[in-house]
């Protein structure tokens, strides 16, 4: 469990920016799930509750997740139930439960980078930007690589480009982390985005595999991607094994593409 | 710090320390069926509502509860006498301990889900750990207890 000094309601974005950035020892709170597994020391614990960024919006180019968005607000949000083939709804249906996705919160999936998130796994495999204040927009693939920066990550934006994407996963139980996460999704030009997370690493797209895939089928991606992508081993899997699941899930993920494809004409 | 909230049903004041969390706090406050099962966040036993939403408990900053209203077994004792009474005819809880959280997890779907199917009953309830009963009398007593209240209600 942590430690708090000062708990502080920001008032605004820009004043919880200027938090953020004035110690090392301020943190942004999101749900507190991960944070009360560690003991850290916070002298400023800024929460983001009275800013309004709980809310999922659209326009007409996009869809916008605000960073203290629940995973259970996803879940039920009929808007995202439709949109992308439902991706964002059902990626997060394995994590624990309604009571745990209830608090836990889409900025702080993105901003601690999580290996283990099927929320940046769905994410990447949509044309999604990240909002940070200060900062602006950049895209998600880019943020992930960047090391972290003290930015207040604020929004995702999505942008609607009507390609349908499905989300699988293995794990060792049905509400545990994963042990690998695949997203893929299908593009209207008919190109594909294939992410694969929980490596243990996080989420990385694989444009051999999403080549490959539009070339030649689901098992050729499949292949692609266990070829190509980077595994590791930790106390749920061997790199082995997960480099197994990978060729076995990116299948899976097109060939459940496909067949969403084929029932939808 | 200073803490006011709805605790079931009446305005509670209290001096909190900034990192209390919402579990120690509704002990404190005398609500003893809030309880703690596994100190990692992932077993549901401490499911309370923070404004009709059940939530983690022990994940909660009490801090955060500001102005909210907050609901534990306590308040609402009517109806989880009723869902106990199903649950004691199958022999549904063994040690109890489970109990509150599940009991709490179980009136929110009713709330939040219309004649739910086996498959939504469970994947709501996923997130609520019992070591004991292996599921089965829950699941038995659940659609029972929801054919029953939810054509009488």
């Amino acid at each position: 469990m942590y430690t708090i000094k000062n708990y502080h309601f920001a008032e605004s974005v820009d004043e919880a920016a200027a938090l953020l950035q004035k110690s090392r020892a301020n943190t942004v709170l999101g749900g507190g799930t991960w944070l009360r597994l560690g003991e850290r020391n916070i002298a400023t614990a800024i929460d983001l509750s009275h800013l309004g960024l709980d809310q999922i919006t659209e326009t007409e180019e996009e869809i916008t997740l605000g960073a203290m968005v629940s995973l259970r607000a996803l879940e039920q949000s009929t808007l995202l139930q439709t949109q992308f083939g439902g991706l964002l709804a059902r990626c997060v249906r394995h994590i624990v439960g309604v009571q745990f996705r209830g608090l836990a919160t889409v900025g702080a999936s993105v901003a601690s980078r999580y290996g283990f998130s099927d929320v940046i796994t769905a994410l990447l495999a949509l044309d999604t930007e990240v909002e940070l204040c200060p900062g602006g927009r950049l895209p998600l693939a880019a943020y992930l690589q960047q090391p972290p920066a003290r930015q207040l990550l604020v929004a995702v934006h999505i942008k609607k480009d009507g390609c349908t994407a499905v989300h699988t996963s293995h794990r060792l139980t049905e509400t545990d982390f994963p042990v690998l996460a695949v997203a893929a999704a299908r593009c209207k030009d008919g190109s594909f985005r294939i992410s694969v997370g929980a490596r243990p690493a996080v989420a990385q797209r694989c444009p051999q595999a999403e080549q490959a895939a539009e070339a030649n089928g689901p098992e050729a991606a499949g292949e692609a991607a266990a070829e190509m992508l980077q595994f590791g081993s930790n106390t749920r899997s061997s790199a082995e094994y997960r480099k197994v699941l990978a060729k076995v899930l990116v299948t899976r993920a097109l060939t459940e593409l496909a067949e969403k494809e084929s029932l939808a004409r | 710090m200073e803490l006011h909230l709805t605790l079931n049903g009446k305005p509670v004041s209290k001096t909190i320390a900034p990192d209390a969390s919402l579990l120690n706090f509704l002990r404190e406050c005398g609500c003893h069926s809030v309880r703690s099962g596994c100190d990692t966040g992932n077993c549901g036993i401490c499911t309370v509502w923070v404004d009709g939403q059940p939530l983690l408990s022990c994940a909660y900053p009490a801090a955060r509860a500001e102005g909210k209203n907050i609901t534990t077994l306590e308040g609402v004792k009517a109806e989880a006498d009723e869902l106990i009474r199903y649950m004691a005819e199958e022999g549904a809880d063994q040690c109890g301990y489970c109990s509150p959280g599940f009991i709490m997890a179980v009136l929110g779907m009713k709330r939040e889900l219309q004649n739910p199917t086996e498959k939504e009953v469970k994947h709501y309830l996923a997130g609520n750990l019992c070591r004991c009963t292996g599921y089965a009398s829950q699941t038995r007593i659940l659609q029972k207890y929801l054919a029953e209240v939810q054509n009488n209600g």
